[in-house]
């Protein structure tokens, strides 16, 4: 590869990483903002949004620079789309991430629900489908990336539960419905964020193999 | 010519099914992989215009390709790529025999165009090479007027008729893409020509001998990017007509203009595939290396 676009995509790699980083770091301390109903702590993941969509202009920046000056093919091509993808994945992760923060300062205050549903478990499994799609991504590991895949049905599943439990609570507490709901909206955002992970491991597939598998979810199997 | 091309599709396709059941695997393996590309990636065509059959060709003791076994189609672009002194023009040039005039070469394994084996004895190479035109990488028209350049191939092959003559030299330029350029002053020398012109005199001089394939041995390499993106519109408008062989170092190019990319080094054909493929994800590790500059 010619030196100048080395070192562009070096560049490059570092940039995703970093935002890879700091989008993982938000959704933590979303996260853990609703386990510890604190609401200081959700009002700095809020803050740290901007900070995530001005590093997804810029890789999207490198990476238009790069298409347009050395026209990269094969390999570095699909490096190329797959990081254009998967910034835009992970700037959604960024502010669904925003939104959790949003439900936890609404909870903070108010008394805890009665519902029987473990919330921190659900969401330390969507954490780690995140964790897991980007280690796909920093080592190429495509054997990861479909552990990835197969697990957002695992997700799909608890967010279905929730559901059944909110439906249930609503019946039973009248004037916990507002919070009931919110908890809804939190769950909700962790399936798309589980799906956003499912997005990037599959880019990652693409990326290493050249191959397509979205919508085939037989192939995860 | 539309006569001489449905003539080339007959011939092709009675020496198919002459070779039998081999042929029906062939076709089977290429339908299957033509299923697994993308709809837009394929240009699928029946029959081959150009065989190499575990073709090499030896310059003395030297080897300058080595058992190429590939098929070109017909109305199609195929463009070889691949590092310097890998055989690619050598290749090219087997398929008109114009690598004859370097003395002590030798072939082995068989090199047909439109069915016939161009190495057997009886081959007539006035004949071949009318059916086979080429272009080089230089400009090379005749110290001859540009009317005389075109004509020189028709009037070779016997036709002398002023009016016949005029209509093959309008019609040669149009398809070249000149015409307009230079109706008003047929009998202006050749070389009084800007060189992406000189260019497409060539090429229309070569399409004046109505070949069924065309040779372009680096065309653009010496030519600025607005002729270079004349000569390639006109590989394009000449495809729907012509089977095109391009060979060039300029791998946008082979990308742009072509159907289908072999990819040489060292003599063998490393990589055969459709245009797409090729670029997006090539199938061997050489191919990727040297079409992503890490080769070496």
């Amino acid at each position: 590869m010619p030196a100048h676009m080395q070192n562009e995509i070096e560049k490059l790699k570092k940039r995703i990483l970093s935002l890879c980083a700091t989008v993982e770091t938000n959704l933590w301390a979303a996260v853990r903002s609703i386990a510890e109903r604190d609401s200081n702590r959700a009002q700095e993941v809020i803050q740290n949004d901007s900070k995530i969509d001005n590093m997804e202009i810029d890789v999207e920046e490198d990476c238009l620079k790069i298409l347009a000056l050395h026209q990269p093919v094969a390999v570095d091509l699909r490096f190329i789309v797959a990081v254009l993808k998967i910034n835009n994945d992970l700037e959604r992760i960024g502010d669904l991430a925003v939104n959790i923060a949003e439900r936890a300062a609404y909870l903070a205050d108010k008394p805890p629900v009665n519902m029987s549903f473990d919330f921190v478990d659900m969401a330390e499994k969507v954490q780690t489908m995140l964790k897991n799609s980007l280690d796909a991504l920093v080592n190429l590991d495509t054997d990861l990336a479909h552990a990835v895949c197969g697990a957002d049905d695992t997700i799909d599943a608890l967010n279905r539960r929730v559901y059944l439990e909110v439906e249930k609570a609503t019946k039973k507490n009248f004037d916990q419905i507002p919070s009931l709901l919110h908890l809804l909206s939190v769950s909700r955002h962790l399936e798309r964020i589980a799906d956003h992970a499912t997005n990037i491991a599959e880019d990652v597939i693409y990326m290493v193999d050249g191959r397509i598998t979205r919508h085939k979810t037989e192939s995860y199997k | 010519m539309q006569n001489n091309k449905s003539g080339v599709l007959e011939s092709v396709s009675r020496r198919r099914k002459n070779k039998g059941k081999l042929n029906l695997i062939m076709d089977r393996q290429k339908q299957s992989k033509s299923e697994s590309l993308n709809n837009k990636d394929t240009a699928e065509c029946a029959c081959s215009i150009v065989e190499a059959e575990d073709f090499s060709f030896y310059y003395g003791s030297t080897m300058g390709v080595k058992n190429i076994t590939m098929e070109v189609f017909p109305c199609s672009v195929t463009a070889i790529i691949g590092p310097s002194g890998c055989g690619k023009s050598t290749f090219l040039r087997a398929i008109n025999r114009i690598n004859d005039l370097i003395p002590n070469t030798r072939i082995e394994g068989t090199l047909l165009v439109n069915g016939h084996d161009i190495y057997a004895k009886k081959t007539n190479l006035v004949n071949l090479r009318q059916q086979v035109g080429m272009v080089f990488q230089k400009p090379n028209p005749f110290p001859k007027s540009i009317f005389d350049n075109i004509a020189y191939g028709p009037r070779l092959q016997g036709t002398t008729k002023g009016s016949k003559l005029q209509q093959i030299v309008e019609e040669s330029l149009k398809a070249a893409a000149l015409w307009e350029e230079v109706k008003d002053d047929l009998r202006k020398s050749a070389l009084a020509l800007s060189g992406g012109q000189q260019q497409r005199l060539c090429i229309a001089r070569a399409l004046a001998t109505r070949p069924s394939v065309l040779l372009m041995d680096e065309p653009c390499s010496a030519l600025d990017p607005i002729a270079t993106g004349k000569i390639e519109d006109l590989i394009e408008q000449l495809k729907s007509d012509y089977t095109i062989v391009i060979v060039t170092h300029n791998m946008q190019q082979a990308a742009r203009v072509s159907e289908r990319t072999a990819f040489f080094c060292l003599g063998e054909l490393i990589e055969y595939d459709f245009t797409p493929k090729i670029f997006r994800n090539p199938g061997k590790k050489q191919t990727e290396d040297y079409i992503t500059g890490r080769f070496g």
